[in-house]
């Protein structure tokens, strides 16, 4: 508890008097310490909810982009829960592109905070090393180290000599390497926030500490108010940075918001300044193999860490007064401190002053989480930092204050998006256990393709324990267990830690064998997570609502099936998906896994309010699977006794027929893979066995099971785009070679015609563009995975999406997007065919080149021979 | 069971050295006694080599652990080879200097340790458990193959009381089976009124169900012989029966129930052998029964009054926690081994003086046994005559067997052995925590009272230690770090363990210097091999009662 008084109190009296002169000239209330406080306004624009960090850089946004009625109010006083204890360090090594660029701008804010507000923020500049112990994290700090270069981000790798030079107690002596990020900084968090909150008074948001929020009301899906223990405020907006706290809160309504985020106790160190105390510049150093950070304070030194058995807490909800009677255990800090002393040996002598205990909340995906709930409009949300909420605070809350502003952020947040969980992941057992998980992940290596191990088998397939007796493997989306591949009897993986590798996987050959059968004969891929849903409707409703919503055209003869992104004012896309007309006035939609939250609410906040137009999610109701293969058709036919060949069974066509005995399957002549072959639609009771016979029956046409990860290499290597990989609402169907699946002369204004009418006239910024690497040995070589920087003639022109190896043509396959940067101005120029054919393209892996080779067109001329005459899935879409 | 540091090095050379041999003149009768497993017979038949060259015998290393010594002869040096032995000391020492090679990993190390344990909490009733016992943790450790000691527990369901015994047995592992079968049912009927003994009777005479006389509280590998329980019921009911007859009206005292119990046992054993059975393989389990021997510590808990009865050298003793929270040892049975004088006075005041000097030598009875007391071990018991005719008369398998043979030297005035225990009464109090029942293995390893002292602490929970709080002291990062890690040593090898006789096994193969567990030395003694392990360490049993205090408490002040 001395602690507190130090680090906090202490910097609280030294900001204190001067906050509360300027509230007082401000007219605003910080209320504190006077003994009637001011009374809350009957009603604001926009209430924030926290005094955090988050909350106070929201305000400070929303103020500065000309929003001025706006009330934050703070249970106890400003900057008192996390931000309170936060370490401090501003870093912007992140894997996330979104994550890295919110750390830069926050970085950037807090530099010039001081001189825009007056409050001290203790901002130094005194850079980052980040030391690896081992080759693998070599290659993931190099793989950052690439993206942060690219960024214009000053970053290097840098030998243990020169992290000797930097930071004399440092025993390298372990080390085969580091990075430096000399930007990196560090800043006293609650002034930060105290500093946010006073430019944010100063341009009249008002600031109320010591006012509880009991509930937020939500009517017909919209927030109208918010209910606090010293009376009601009306709003429009609400905006939820309520932190460990948020989850309590967005269930405290009558209609919950679920923000699934988890509180796990957090220790730092606090030591004694040195005898020849350190120096304030001293570059903070984070040793994930040693799962710590080390920063200099106070002439000392503030040490913690990510141990990998955490301690949730707060599972059953608390009040908050808990925090401050938190417990230090140094029991539990005692592998932390090992690990300290051997990276700082000549720390043995140093006295400690007090073992910090501060929780920290995190989500089920280590993403911070932010935007707008799906059910109530209005309602927002900033919470789940992850323990990065200085790192994030400054850049997240500029997105956010976009996203009330202007209706959408000016990046893409999609990886943050609050509607990218559901009500599934906020179970509090599973949040319990997930996140136990997640903590010590904040250090852990991540290799390509790691999956979450805890919180699993939530959503299965009817096939589920079928397909695992088959030696399927497993991997999660949204809670739905997919398969990656099925191990043959008899191979022997490695187990899970002995696979990670930044090299060629253990399961090569397997994909390879599953690919092969794919191009050769059939496979049976479970592809039941899909989000599905239908939308029908009494007279033309359905149609018209969909020709406004869909850039294509929808209006096609029943049974026809098409590919169209769902598209936004800029023509970016929000969700990509096919829909197949059932009947005149009934659509069947498949989109991404993970659109089902997202897709719903954009549907639901779009569609007519009207009762004879019915949208219903009918994902749970249909097990899919997929027939990949040439003999696709054989074992179909043979199974209904009904020719399917393409004079009969054109591609891109849906029909109800029977398989087996079970009738009403719902056939789609679509692969997702651009490979012949069918989905098939089938009600959850008939799976098993439609599943048997088609089994049963593709026997003698060689049938196996496949996974998602021969689905991949299929997808990747036709050129295929997937949602929320490759394509976000950022991205337009022109600026992906899609233009094709956008009919601008529908005859139907539509979402986004605007926008590419103008892209088709005036052309593209970006182009989404498919590299075969070249000089790249499969074998010795680092893999690509997503986020490689892209050069043209040795200039960054942009980011690989996603990759894979096709086995086709023996070689690895990038999709990215290629810019066109003035090379004098650096401002963004049209993309043309002709740009992207004439350049020398490489591909950065973890700092390494690769040649490659650029195209706008899959190989038609490899694949063509084994596909049928006029059925080719001109680059449909695909999704994971 | 012999405490005997010395010899045990030595023995490892002979032994080996004596391997190929035995193989040799085994006669291998594994086949036909599917339920011996072939290490027993091994032993059985190693005794046989051994005593079949008897004049080499001096080496006697098979029995430098066992109870068995002959006497040491001089053709040693002969048979002895140096060059055998240095190599094995050199092959020891790589042990010792490659370890990670032998290295048992933690879980591999737990996985054994915990392979035996039992634990048994007596149930409550409406929440409160009126019995002074809580429960018992039990567990052993084998050094032989297979395991010579044996364990029981068992609840008396006719009186009142709860019965857990030890035994260790030696020249095989018969005796001590039967033993740890029999010897319950043998006290509780002791124990019964004469009232429910004809109401067994009569329900036996009519065919009709049995009164369970006691519920057993047993391990899955604590096994009992199928095929012998129909002989073993027809003794005990004989004996039940002689007990109706004799009706004496008064009421049974513990400590006379246990002794008759005892030597009614090792009395029916011995007559089983000389009577035998027609089948051939109960014949052959009879006397392996009666040739091999065991001890037997057991003790019997009613209310506040513990009766320990004890043949032999295994150990009962008291942990009692003094006013100041430190924990101390109080014996509860008294070792019959050649330690004890008092015991060897008895043994000499039962002879003739002229065979004064022959009765105890080498610390041993006759030169060979190390217990002065035990049940079996009838070549100790009977007459020349006897032994001769039984074996004669026997089963091939035990005429060819030169162990049961072979007549112990200055052998005249049988019997030279007894089962009778010794009993001792106590009165628990509250402050009486718990009780330890172990064979010697345990006793080799660990005195009394670090005994008392490693199980208290377990018990109590000492290991829930106090948060450390820095506060206001001047404490330095290298201090903390020493403290924490110190305090993980002791946490973790506590927190392994959920049952105290696993947790003072752990101690007791695997403690250091300094008294703690060391993870090197105890994985390094358990990857010991087989033929290996003997020479470092012998079986080991334990129980571990723990006494309710609250209940003890309770009573004393009842009978204040």
């Amino acid at each position: 508890i001395m602690f507190l008084r130090l680090l906090s109190d202490i910097q609280w009296r030294a900001a204190h008097p001067k906050w509360r002169r300027m509230s007082g000239s401000q007219r605003s209330s910080s209320t504190t310490a006077e003994p009637h406080p001011v009374a809350l306004p009957a009603q604001a624009q926009v209430v924030i909810c926290g005094g955090g960090v988050t909350g106070t850089s929201v305000a400070y946004h929303l103020s500065k982009m000309g929003w001025k009625d706006i009330v934050l109010l703070e249970q106890g006083r400003l900057a008192a829960g996390t931000t309170r204890f936060c370490a401090g360090i501003v870093s912007t090594a992140r894997p996330v592109s979104v994550e890295l660029k919110m750390a830069h701008y926050s970085n950037k804010l807090y530099q010039q905070l001081e001189q825009e507000t007056g409050v001290q923020t203790g901002y130094v500049k005194t850079g980052s090393i980040s030391l690896a112990q081992t080759q693998d994290r070599l290659i993931s700090l190099k793989r950052i180290a690439s993206s942060l270069n690219v960024m214009g981000i000053p970053c290097e790798i840098i030998n243990p000599k020169k992290v000797l030079q930097l930071h004399p107690l440092i025993n390298i002596h372990d080390l085969v390497g580091a990075m430096y990020v000399p930007e990196d900084a560090l800043v006293s968090s609650a002034n930060v926030s105290l500093a946010l909150a006073t430019a944010a008074s100063r341009n009249g948001v008002q600031i109320h500490e010591r006012t509880c929020v009991s509930h937020v009301t939500i009517q017909k899906g919209r927030v109208t108010g918010v209910e606090t223990d010293r009376g009601r405020i009306q709003c429009e907006y609400f905006v939820n940075c309520a932190g460990q706290w948020a989850y309590e809160l967005g269930h405290s309504g009558e209609e919950p918001v679920h923000i699934p985020l988890h509180a796990c106790e957090h220790f730092y160190l606090l030591t004694h300044p040195l005898k020849d105390p350190l120096s304030s510049s001293l570059p903070t150093v984070v040793d994930p193999d040693g799962r710590i950070y080390i920063r200099n304070w106070q002439g000392g030194i503030l040490s913690g860490g990510f141990e990998k058995n955490p301690k949730p807490l707060f599972t059953e909800g608390r009040n908050q007064l808990e925090i401050q009677n938190l417990q230090e255990d140094w029991d539990h800090f005692a592998p932390l401190l090992s690990a300290l002393l051997r990276r700082m040996p000549g720390l043995e002598s140093l006295q400690i002053m007090q073992l910090v205990n501060c929780p920290e909340s995190f989500t089920p995906d280590m993403r911070c989480i932010m935007g707008e709930s799906p059910t109530a409009r209005g309602y927002f949300v900033l919470a789940g930092m992850n323990s990065a909420g200085i790192s994030y605070g400054g850049g997240a809350g500029k997105y956010l204050a976009e996203w009330i502003v202007n209706g959408y952020p000016s990046e893409n947040v999609w990886p943050l998006d609050l509607k990218r969980f559901g009500t599934l992941q906020s179970s509090r057992t599973f949040l319990r256990h997930r996140v136990m998980e997640v903590m010590p992940l904040m250090y852990d290596l991540k290799v390509p393709r790691w999956d979450f191990q805890t919180g699993r088998q939530l959503r299965t397939s009817p096939l589920y324990d079928r397909l695992d007796a088959q030696g399927a493997r497993w991997m999660e989306k949204h809670g739905f267990e997919r398969v990656k591949y099925f191990v043959p009897p008899g191979s022997d993986l490695l187990d899970l830690d002995h696979s990670k590798t930044f090299y060629k996987p253990d399961w090569f050959d397997i994909v390879g064998a599953e690919v092969k059968c794919c191009k050769e004969a059939v496979c049976v891929i479970d592809m039941s997570s899909f989000t599905k849903f239908e939308i029908s409707s009494t007279g033309d409703q359905a149609l018209e609502s969909l020709q406004y919503l869909f850039s294509n055209d929808l209006d096609v003869p029943v049974g026809h099936v098409v590919h169209t992104g769902m598209l936004n004012e800029k023509g970016g896309y929000e969700n990509d998906c096919s829909i197949a007309r059932l009947s005149k006035r009934s659509f069947f939609m498949i989109s991404p896994t993970d659109q089902q939250v997202h897709c719903w609410a954009w549907l639901k906040n779009r569609l007519p309010d009207d009762s004879n137009l019915v949208l219903e999610d009918v994902t749970w109701k249909y097990t899919a699977l997929n027939l990949i293969g040439p003999r696709a058709v054989d074992v179909l036919s043979e199974l209904s006794y009904a020719p399917m060949t393409a004079e009969h069974f054109p591609s891109l066509f849906c029909k109800e027929m029977s398989v087996g005995y079970a009738n009403g399957i719902r056939v789609m002549s679509i692969t997702h893979t651009g490979e012949p072959g069918f989905v098939l639609y089938i009600p959850i009771e008939y799976a098993l066995h439609v599943y048997n016979e088609v089994m049963n029956m593709g026997q003698k046409y060689g049938i196996r099971n496949a996974g998602y990860y021969a689905l991949r290499s299929l997808r990747i290597e036709k050129f295929f785009a997937f949602w929320g990989q490759d394509l976000d609402a950022f991205t337009t169907p022109m600026e992906c070679g899609r233009e094709f699946q956008v009919k601008l002369d529908k005859g139907v204004e539509f979402l986004g015609q605007e926008v590419l009418l103008e892209q088709k006239q005036n052309g593209v910024y970006k182009r989404f563009t498919m590299f075969i690497l070249e000089d790249h040995d499969t074998d010795t070589d680092l893999w690509p995975w997503w986020g490689e920087p892209i050069f043209r003639n040795g200039r960054y022109v942009g980011k690989t999406t996603s990759s894979a190896y096709s086995y086709t043509l023996e070689r690895h396959v990038c999709l990215g997007f290629v810019h066109h940067f003035d090379e004098k101005t650096g401002e963004e120029l049209v993309v043309t065919t002709d740009f992207i054919n004439q350049g020398e393209y490489e591909i950065d892996i973890a700092g390494q080149r690769f040649q490659a080779k650029a195209k706008l067109y899959p190989f038609s001329s490899l694949f063509t021979q084994r596909r049928r005459k006029d059925e080719v899935e001109l680059s449909g879409y695909q999704r994971e | 069971m012999c405490v005997c540091p010395g010899p045990r090095r030595i023995a490892i050379p002979v032994r080996s050295s004596r391997l190929p041999l035995l193989s040799d003149a085994m006669p291998a009768p594994a086949h036909l006694f599917p339920l011996i497993r072939s290490c027993e017979i091994s032993r059985i038949g190693s005794t046989a080599c051994y005593c079949h060259h008897r004049h080499l015998c001096c080496l006697s290393s098979h029995f430098a652990h066992s109870h068995f010594r002959y006497a040491p002869q001089k053709k040693f040096a002969a048979l002895y080879r140096p060059k055998e032995h240095f190599n094995h000391f050199i092959h020891t020492r790589d042990y010792a200097s490659t370890p990670q090679r032998f290295y048992l990993t933690p879980p591999q190390v737990n996985s054994i340790l915990k392979a035996n344990e039992y634990s048994f909490k007596v149930p409550e009733f409406d929440g409160k458990n009126v019995s002074s016992v809580l429960g018992f943790d039990s567990n052993q450790l084998p050094a032989n193959a297979p395991i010579e000691d044996r364990r029981s527990a068992a609840t008396c369901l006719q009186t009142r009381g709860m019965l857990l015994g030890v035994f260790d047995g030696h020249a095989g592992c018969a005796c001590a089976q039967a033993v740890s079968e029999r010897l319950f049912y043998y006290i509780a009927v002791s124990l019964l009124p004469h009232e429910t003994l004809l109401e067994i009777e009569n329900a036996v005479e009519s065919g009709r169900a049995l009164l369970p006389i006691l519920q057993w509280h047993k391990h899955p590998n604590d096994y009992f012989s199928k095929e012998a329980s129909k002989l073993y019921f027809n003794s005990l009911r004989t004996y039940w029966q002689e007990l109706i007859d004799l009706n004496s009206g008064e009421t049974t005292d513990v400590r006379e129930a246990l002794i008759n119990a005892f030597k009614r046992l090792d009395n029916d054993i011995s007559l089983e052998a000389q009577v035998g059975d027609p089948n051939s393989f109960l014949n052959y389990l009879v006397l392996r029964v009666a040739f091999s021997g065991a001890t037997a510590c057991v003790a019997h808990v009613d209310g506040i009054d513990l009766h320990i009865a004890n043949t032999g050298d295994s150990r009962a003793m008291l942990g009692v926690q003094e006013e100041d929270g430190s924990w101390s040892a109080v014996n509860l049975s008294y070792d019959h081994n050649a330690q004890n004088e008092r015991e060897v006075e008895r043994v000499k005041m039962e002879h003739p003086k002229s065979e004064e000097r022959s009765l105890v030598k080498q610390d041993r009875l006759l030169g060979l046994l190390m217990p002065f007391r035990a049940f079996g071990d009838v070549k100790f018991k009977w007459s020349i005559e006897l032994q001769k005719r039984v074996i004669e008369s026997g089963p091939d398998q035990l005429n060819d067997n030169e162990y049961t043979k072979f007549i112990p030297p200055n052998y005249y005035t049988p019997p030279y052995l007894t089962a009778e225990p010794e009993v001792i009464h106590h009165k628990l109090r509250p402050q009486d925590k718990f009780l330890v029942l172990a064979t010697d293995g345990l006793w080799e390893t660990m005195h009394r009272q670090d005994v008392a002292r490693i199980v208290g602490e377990y018990l109590t929970g000492v290991h829930h230690q106090q948060p450390i709080a820095v506060g206001g002291y001047k404490v330095t990062l290298g201090q903390m770090h020493g403290l924490l890690t110190e305090r993980r040593a002791r946490i973790s090898s506590v927190f392994e363990d959920q049952n105290a006789a696993t947790h003072l096994i752990r101690h007791a193969v695997g403690n250091n210097e300094f008294g703690t567990v060391d993870h090197e030395r105890l994985s390094k003694m358990l990857s010991l091999p087989e033929e290996l392990a003997r020479m470092y360490r012998d079986d080991i049993t334990i129980i571990v009662v723990q006494f309710n205090s609250h209940v003890i408490g309770a009573y004393q002040d009842e009978e204040l």
